[in-house]
């Protein structure tokens, strides 16, 4: 006896349609899972004979055959113990193998037979609905998310509801498609006192999608800054939060309970972070925390601590907006388009830029510690603004919330790019000649100044749009390696 | 590899080096020998130098070098790289005194530095090639830069510095000492403060080094300036502030500051070194000067 079940494998941010066929054949008693399944998905075998025990159904004693096609694809993780299980229970005869065959199904099954969520629900469900299903099987917990790829999610808790359904015999709870957010809190600009000028170059790079260095000795505040800018950025169209909420579902790490990710995202990995967690990567790629940060923000604090090939690593992503993981098996691409924010201190000992300290760094450990900064790297960043120490008497006054500066950016966004004046490309040139500025750090320059025209509404590029772009380049002290 | 060897008795040996009391008995050049010779003066100090110290050594081997004199350093970290910077940045010609085999370039990460200085100078050293670095070399070698010059500036150096030993030798020989005042709080000052004490003359900008070689200095008034420009310059006169400070003290907004400061950074009237803006050596006495 045969029967079939729908499910999908996940490749990147792909899923791939997957056949789960059981067959039960006359002979010793066994169960064996063929079709390239991983150790994960070779487990399988043990969660669903208890998952059907516990849920009070009939493991048949059979020489049970699954398998899962096409057959050279791998299958990884223990999202096909619960299309497993139903077809086992299908080609049974326990429940109808037609009602079946109109489904997909994806979930982990826990030895009492409870159904667990897995990765990648969303990307599954939306692959489900372009194949021909109406309806997909899923955990309880999947379903908000499975809803919003336009499926009907049958929201399961336990392996016994889904073959009660199947049998006409249960109603699943209805899922919204779209459920409110919880308005989860955003750090606030008006919290930060003083630091103008970092204030106003966190307002350029949110409105022109310019990489930023906050470079500056410790307690200055590079990093409360670097964690407000997600709050200024624009707003995500729905089609941007459905991609950003792929990639993180794909990944595993969607907040439980809300379904879509509507708010530009914000990731901060630990310096000690690998290569791979980075840019993404492993044996069944998955995304890094640059795709993580697709269309929102990635910091990296205490930039010059991150391992040195992960920072090169960065520089395909900055230049492009997508990773490329290469396997034997094929390619996968994962989108990054992200704004890059970058902290430093000026040197390892964190005195230099603090006029009150005096920095003991040797010669050579300043030397080794800016060189691990490569110049290509540093020419990603089209600003940089040094954050000094604000004494107390000095901190100066609260700026604007983020509330209005996002307005701001957001109409800056609107505008068309604006014409450079003759004047300003003068100055641009006399720049380049008196200042160590290269060619690749004028065109960096030409456009933060197109986005200063554009914050202050205006159509042309004028000098002093120019003269504050320039203010912001790399400093000496950054680029001219001694 | 072209190299010069250059024995005592040459022609071209420089005569101001001759009257050390053991002037090294053969000289290896590599680069141009004939600028030995002409008026030249030393820039020395720390490796592990401030950023007030990178800029006063750039700018004032910019100035000197501007006015036509040879800028002598021993291709050092710090200070050093700076004044061989600051001299090659206004096309100026600079001479680095090595410690070690004149094949060698030392630090390795100055190799670069050491090309384009024997493309626009010289690089000379009383080693043959092959000769290791070592510590005890770089006393001898300082001797070299003070005997090849008519002055001598230190521009930061803790105390028991080797950059004071270079100061010494100039003494012995009666040439010329220049330091330039630090705070009395900082360690890296502590030597300059102290050459102050026994009597060196203070550098205050490069026309105290002009003045004193009989050198004619260009006067050089302050260029046109905005409104905004005039008082930021002569905000910033009174003590180097950051962006930030500017604004405040000026009302002006961030914008316009940036764009201010930039004006005066392009004139070469104001230098930025992490994150703090400060006039450049000169600038002071512009201000004070009828305009």
């Amino acid at each position: 006896m045969l029967a079939r079940a729908l499910t999908h494998a996940l490749v990147g941010l792909e899923a791939r349609p997957v056949e789960v066929e059981a067959h039960l054949q006359r002979g010793v008693p066994g169960f064996s899972i063929v079709g390239l399944p991983d150790k994960a998905c070779q487990e399988a075998k043990e969660r669903v004979r208890s998952g059907i025990a516990s849920a009070e159904l009939e493991w048949p004693l059979k020489r049970i055959t699954v398998n899962l096609a096409p057959a050279g694809l791998r299958k990884e993780g223990s999202g096909f113990d619960l299309p497993i299980a139903l077809a086992v229970l299908a080609a049974s005869r326990q429940v109808p193998p037609e009602r079946l065959a109109e489904h997909a199904a994806l979930g982990e099954l826990a030895l009492d037979g409870r159904v667990r969520p897995v990765p990648g629900a969303i990307v599954a469900a939306e692959a489900a609905r372009r194949a021909g299903a109406t309806r997909l099987f899923c955990a309880h917990e999947s379903a908000p998310e499975a809803a919003l790829a336009g499926i009907e999610p049958v929201s399961v808790r336990h392996l016994a509801e889904a073959a009660a359904y199947l049998r006409g015999a249960f109603d699943p709870p209805a899922v919204e498609a779209s459920t409110p957010r919880a308005n989860g809190h955003q750090p606030d600009l008006a919290d930060v006192r003083g630091q103008e000028r970092a204030r106003r170059v966190l307002e350029i790079a949110a409105a022109g999608r310019h990489n930023l260095l906050l470079a500056g000795p410790p307690g200055t505040g590079k990093t409360m800054l670097a964690r407000r800018l997600p709050g200024i950025l624009p707003r995500l169209t729905l089609p941007e939060a459905l991609e950003v909420t792929r990639i993180h579902s794909v990944a595993g790490v969607l907040p439980e309970g809300r379904p879509l990710i509507d708010r530009p995202p914000f990731r901060a990995p630990h310096h000690t972070a690998s290569t791979a967690a980075i840019v993404g990567g492993g044996p069944g790629p998955r995304p890094g925390e640059a795709s993580l940060a697709h269309l929102g923000v990635l910091l990296l604090d205490e930039l010059g601590e991150f391992h040195r090939p992960a920072l090169e690593a960065l520089r395909q992503p900055l230049e492009d907006g997508f990773v490329a993981v290469s396997r034997v098996q094929g390619q996968c691409v994962f989108p990054a388009r992200i704004r890059l924010v970058g902290t430093m201190n000026l040197c390892p000992c964190g005195a230099r830029g603090d006029p009150a300290v005096e920095c003991s760094c040797s010669p050579q450990r300043l030397a080794s510690y800016r060189e691990k900064l490569s110049r290509a790297l540093l020419d990603r960043f089209d600003l940089v603004v040094v954050v000094p120490r604000a004494r107390s008497r000095e901190l100066g006054a609260r700026g604007d919330a983020s509330e209005f500066v996002r307005k701001r950016v957001e109409a800056a966004v609107q505008l068309d790019s604006p014409q450079l004046e003759r004047v300003a490309a003068e100055l641009l040139d006399r720049a380049v000649d008196t200042l160590p500025l290269s060619a690749r750090g004028r065109a960096k320059v030409a456009r933060v100044a197109s986005t200063i025209a554009r914050l202050a509404g205006e159509q042309r590029v004028t000098p002093e749009h120019v003269a504050e772009a320039l203010s912001y380049r790399s400093p000496t002290e950054l680029s001219a390696w001694s | 590899m072209e190299l010069t060897a250059l024995p005592r008795r040459s022609k071209l040996y420089p005569p101001l080096l001759a009257e050390l009391h053991d002037p090294p008995a053969q000289l290896y050049v590599r680069g141009d020998v004939e600028i030995l010779s002409q008026p030249a003066v030393a820039i020395v100090g720390a490796r592990s130098c401030s950023a007030y110290g990178a800029q006063v050594a750039r700018s004032v081997a910019g100035e000197l070098a501007a006015a036509g004199l040879i800028v002598v350093s021993g291709l050092a970290r710090g200070i050093d790289a700076e004044a061989h910077r600051g001299t090659l940045g206004v096309g100026g010609r600079t001479v680095a005194v090595l410690g070690c085999g004149i094949d060698r370039d030392y630090p390795r990460s100055h190799a670069e530095l050491a090309r384009r200085i024997r493309a626009e100078g010289a690089v000379i050293s009383e080693y043959p090639p092959g000769i290791e670095p070592a510590p005890w070399r770089f006393p001898a070698r300082n001797r070299i830069i003070s005997g090849l010059c008519a002055a001598t500036v230190v521009v930061e150096a803790r105390e028991r510095s080797g950059a004071l030993i270079t100061a010494d030798f100039a003494l012995e020989l009666g040439r010329e000492v220049f330091a330039v005042p630090g705070e009395i709080t900082s360690g890296l000052s502590a030597g300059t403060n102290d050459l102050l004490r026994q009597g060196a003359a203070p550098l205050l900008s490069a026309a105290d080094v002009l003045a004193a070689l009989g050198v004619q200095e260009e006067v050089r008034p302050l260029p046109p300036l905005s409104p905004a420009g005039g008082q930021v310059l002569r905000m910033l006169a009174d003590g180097p502030r950051d962006a930030d400070a500017v604004s405040r003290s000026s009302g002006r907004s961030t914008a316009e500051v940036a764009a201010v400061l930039i004006e005066l950074e392009l004139a070469g009237l104001v230098h930025e070194a992490e994150g703090l803006y400060r006039v450049s050596p000169g600038t002071s006495r512009a201000l004070g000067a009828p305009a």
